[in-house]
């Protein structure tokens, strides 16, 4: 290996010739591409460090790195010799979305000193285009007419003897393949061009030959007549999961994320993917999760295979039995299936539980924890009394006290003018240096005060009066 | 059965206390029926008083968890989920009342009608959790006009307190009111709020006193 930073190419036998195969970005920089003769590469950049090119080794590097991307979603292609496809379909949902999951496969990846260019599109072949040809990123759902539109017709995967005949006709980009008419380009170049537009496009459908996982906990179901309908399906599922849990006993290992893949009769493959809050070996809890996004599934003309696979686990010791069963009381860690649907049905972020922060500011005071993380025990300080509700933002209401840090007397809030019966304060609250912006933001004086009615406010003053401090409401209620 | 430790209250309700297993639907009484100030730490010191973890469904992001604390209900005991629409806090109450062992499922809800708080009650039956629907409706919105197969339905609102500490503060107090109660009768009583384990009190003054005015309270009640 040359140092760092200078270029390297790897060279091939084409017939008589030595010509490049791979470039590094130094390499591409220098003006080479591959393809290229070696001895005008050589000619063109002295220093250029050649290599044979060793393709059985790029091609399992290749299936590794294809392994390795089944973290992001069950249904992996290889594109040889320098590609992934990945179907993130009923997948980006576990990765906090599709930017999420995009942005992590390209932190990671660059970690490990690979360069990538990723896109993702509705279809394989637009996605292919785009990240070859094109800008990459993300093509928002049926934006990919207007993104290929500008690249060059080789984009479509055509080969270079069809790409130089449609330039010969004046057709140099997709855009201007799709607005020809078809029947005279089928005469002329035969099917490929239309049937590449068509996948691209997504008019066509594509199969592709997924990956799969080796040496992972897997239960599969093939059928004599292809199936389809939403209650078979469900019992399948049901008789999958029961059949994958004495695997999973047997390895000692709880399930953490299912792929349940669906080999379609016309080579479509659909997949789900399931995460868990905590390793799981209950298969009626298991089944219940797969159920539950089976509606996304489109059977097409039929389902003729179907393949679950534990893609994640961690050990489970023991027997999965419910803290109740044991003889103890109910317990947080019992909630696992419950949480496992709830954030299935809501999205992961939207359960949670609490926990107290040490911070003088209330808005700061809490913070989400993962629901089924260990009990801290940790409570917020016990002698403050403290509001039921916490707006967002506190309102500025008009208050008037009599003489500076005295209660108010009344306070007027959306239009309403609220006598002050009772009232207790200040509590002054200091904000850390490095959440206020300016000196003036850093006081708060904290009233709690209860109206004629009985009804309880919390009311702050953000600076002395004599200071011109203004007043806010940031809560109701009070225990 | 829970009881509430407060004489009167336990003895409107059959059995002696608040069915477990079953619907009750709460609602703050006033003008800021949208916060449910109150409501919201009624139901908190009703669940402090169970064993077991509570699912509570929020309604929009203003619950403020110390608050629950301070009467009983430790926050390591409280699964949240975001369920921002009716249509979704709907499902997850029912989900989590076919879950054995919790404590009680909370829903912060707009308006239930007839058939999705059948639903409710039935899953509570079967499970034996018990479900407080705690209503947040804007000010001079009529709550539930329609019958509900909820078992009790309260109304919480802020009391004048204790007008003997000189201008200031001691311990809130809330008019209570038991609007609807299936096999019991409904009442009004003017009670101190939850306190750290989640007990209401009945005010030393007022538990003094003959219960004439608690019979006026109530009359105002089933007018």
């Amino acid at each position: 290996m040359p140092p760092f930073g200078e270029p390297l190419a790897t060279v091939r036998q084409d017939g008589p010739r030595r010509v490049l195969a791979g470039i590094d970005a130094a390499a591409r920089r220098a003006g080479l591409r591959p393809g290229m003769a070696a001895a005008q590469a050589m000619a063109m950049v002295p220093g250029l460090h050649l290599v044979p090119a060793e393709p059985d080794a790029d091609a399992a590097a290749l299936a590794r790195l294809g392994l390795w991307c089944l973290r992001y979603a069950p249904l992996v292609a290889l594109d040889s010799p320098d590609g992934l496809l990945i179907d993130i379909a009923g997948a980006a949902h576990l990765m906090g979305g599709e930017v999420a999951l995009i942005a992590d496969l390209f932190a990671r990846l660059e970690r490990t000193g690979l360069s990538a260019r990723i896109a993702l599109a509705d279809t394989p072949g637009g996605a292919w285009a785009l990240a070859r040809f094109g800008p990459g990123g993300i093509v928002p759902p049926g934006g990919l007419a207007t993104a290929l539109a500008p690249l060059p017709v080789a984009a479509l995967r055509l080969s270079p003897e069809i790409v130089a005949a449609l330039r010969e006709v004046g057709i140099e980009r997709v855009g201007g393949l799709m607005s020809a008419p078809r029947a005279p380009l089928r005469r002329r170049f035969g099917p490929e061009p239309l049937l590449r537009l068509d996948r691209a496009l997504g008019a066509e459908p594509e199969p592709l030959a997924f990956l799969t996982a080796p040496d992972v906990p897997q239960a599969a179901a093939r059928f004599a007549e292809p199936i389809g309908s939403p209650e078979v399906l469900k019992n399948v599922v049901a008789d999958l999961c029961a059949r994958l849990v004495p695997d999973l006993e047997r390895a000692g290992l709880g399930a953490r994320r299912l792929d349940l893949v669906f080999r379609r009769v016309d080579r479509l493959d659909q997949a789900i993917r399931v995460g868990t809050a905590r390793g799981s070996r209950d298969a009626a809890h298991l089944a219940r999760l797969l159920t539950e996004r089976l509606p996304r599934i489109d059977p097409g003309f039929g389902i003729e295979e179907m393949t679950l696979t534990a893609s994640r686990t961690e050990p489970l010791a023991e027997r999965q039995l419910s803290g109740a069963v044991l003889g103890q009381g109910p317990a947080i860690a019992d909630l696992a299936a419950l949480i496992d649907t709830l954030r299935m049905r809501l999205g992961p972020e939207r359960v949670y539980r609490l926990a107290p922060v040490e911070s003088d500011l209330p808005e700061c005071a809490v913070r989400r924890v993962a629901p089924l993380s260990a009990p801290s025990g940790a409570l917020w300080p016990a002698d403050l009394p403290r509001p039921a509700r916490l707006l967002d933002a506190p309102e500025p209401v008009t208050a008037m006290a009599e003489i500076p840090d005295a209660p108010p007397l009344f306070f007027v809030w959306r239009g309403a003018r609220h006598r002050i019966a009772r009232a207790d304060g200040p509590e002054r609250i200091l904000s850390e240096w490095w959440v206020a912006d300016d000196e003036a933001d850093r006081v708060r004086d904290y009233y709690r005060v209860e109206t004629e009615g009985g009804e309880r406010f919390w009311l702050f003053r953000d600076g002395p009066m004599e200071a011109e401090g203004r007043w806010w409401l940031h809560g109701l209620g009070e225990a | 059965m829970l009881p509430f430790g407060a004489p009167g209250l336990d003895q409107a309700l059959p059995g002696g206390g608040l069915a477990l297993g079953a619907l009750h639907q709460i609602h703050e009484g006033g003008p800021r029926g949208r916060y449910a100030a109150s409501a919201v730490l009624f139901a908190g010191g009703i669940l402090a008083r169970i064993d077991g973890p509570v699912l509570w469904c929020l309604h929009s992001r203003d619950l403020f968890a110390p608050a629950l604390a301070r009467v009983g209900l430790h926050p390591d005991r409280v699964v949240y989920c975001e369920t921002w629409r009716d249509a979704e806090v709907l499902p997850a109450m029912e989900e989590g009342l076919r879950h054995r062992g919790l404590a009680g499922v909370v829903g912060e809800l707009t308006r239930m009608a007839l058939t999705p708080s059948r639903r409710l009650q039935l899953a509570a039956e079967g499970s034996g959790v018990t479900a407080l629907v705690l209503h947040r409706v804007c000010a001079g919105e009529a709550v539930e006009p329609e019958s509900t197969a909820a078992r009790t339905r309260w109304r919480v609102s802020p009391a004048p307190s204790d007008t003997d500490t000189n201008r200031h503060l001691g311990r809130p107090r809330w008019r209570l009111d038991l609007q609807r109660c299936r096999g019991g009768a409904p009442g009004s009583w003017i009670v101190e709020a939850c306190d750290a384990q989640g007990r209401l009190a009945v005010p030393a003054v007022l538990a003094d006193r003959p219960a004439a005015p608690e019979r006026a309270l109530r009359r105002a009640a089933l007018r």
